[in-house]
């Protein structure tokens, strides 16, 4: 699945948008999501789960092709933690 | 920020019809979750993918009593972020990492 069957399932269900403007509107629901996520506000959306910035330390690891030691900065990544509701739908 | 902030948000910024916003939320996420529900993997360019990974069955404990519990097989969804948006939330900050492996774009 890609944005595009996401933008032909919200046209099919949008009277009055055209194509390109549902494209535009799934275009600002992931613009916004980025730009949330991109502040380091979290995003909870129930029944599918929650996106997390977190905050990671600099830590030491180790090039494993040379076995050398790198230091690897301080970095905030995204975590998405799926809601029980959606673990459950992919185990009936 | 809840769904309901999210929808709120992007009536803000560009002054679409509540109603519209909404039922587009909506159809993104359940669509998403059907795709996922038929394991089919989803690509969202710039955001990032998602996966239905597969965990084999194994004999954990419960961390109280200590007894042995035997846990299932069970599918659970993967994210993996995209680069557009890893680079966004880490400031494009240098990154010690590999990321010859990033199919996302």
């Amino acid at each position: 699945m890609t944005k595009a069957d996401l933008v032909e399932a919200v046209y099919t269900k949008l009277d009055g948008f055209s194509k390109k403007e549902s494209a535009e509107l799934v275009e600002s629901v992931f613009e916004m999501m980025k730009e949330t996520l991109g502040r380091g506000d979290k995003i909870k959306i129930s029944g599918f789960g929650n996106f997390v910035v977190r905050d990671k330390k600099a830590r030491i690891g180790r090039n494993p092709q040379t076995g050398e030691e790198i230091t690897i900065s301080a970095r905030r990544v995204l975590t998405f933690k799926p809601s029980q509701v959606l673990k459950n739908v992919l185990n009936v | 920020m809840t769904k309901s902030q999210l929808i709120e948000a992007i009536v803000a910024a560009r002054g679409y019809p509540r109603k519209a916003v909404e039922v587009a939320v909506n159809s993104i996420f359940d669509g998403m979750v059907e795709a996922l529900q038929r394991d089919d993997r989803i690509e969202i360019r710039g955001f990032g993918n998602f996966t239905v990974r597969r965990y084999k069955e194994y004999v954990g404990r419960n961390p109280k009593t200590g007894d042995k519990v035997h846990v299932p097989e069970k599918l659970m969804p993967f994210f993996k972020v995209g680069k557009e948006l890893r680079e966004r939330i880490n400031d494009g900050e240098a990154y010690a990492g590999d990321d010859s492996d990033d199919d996302d774009e």
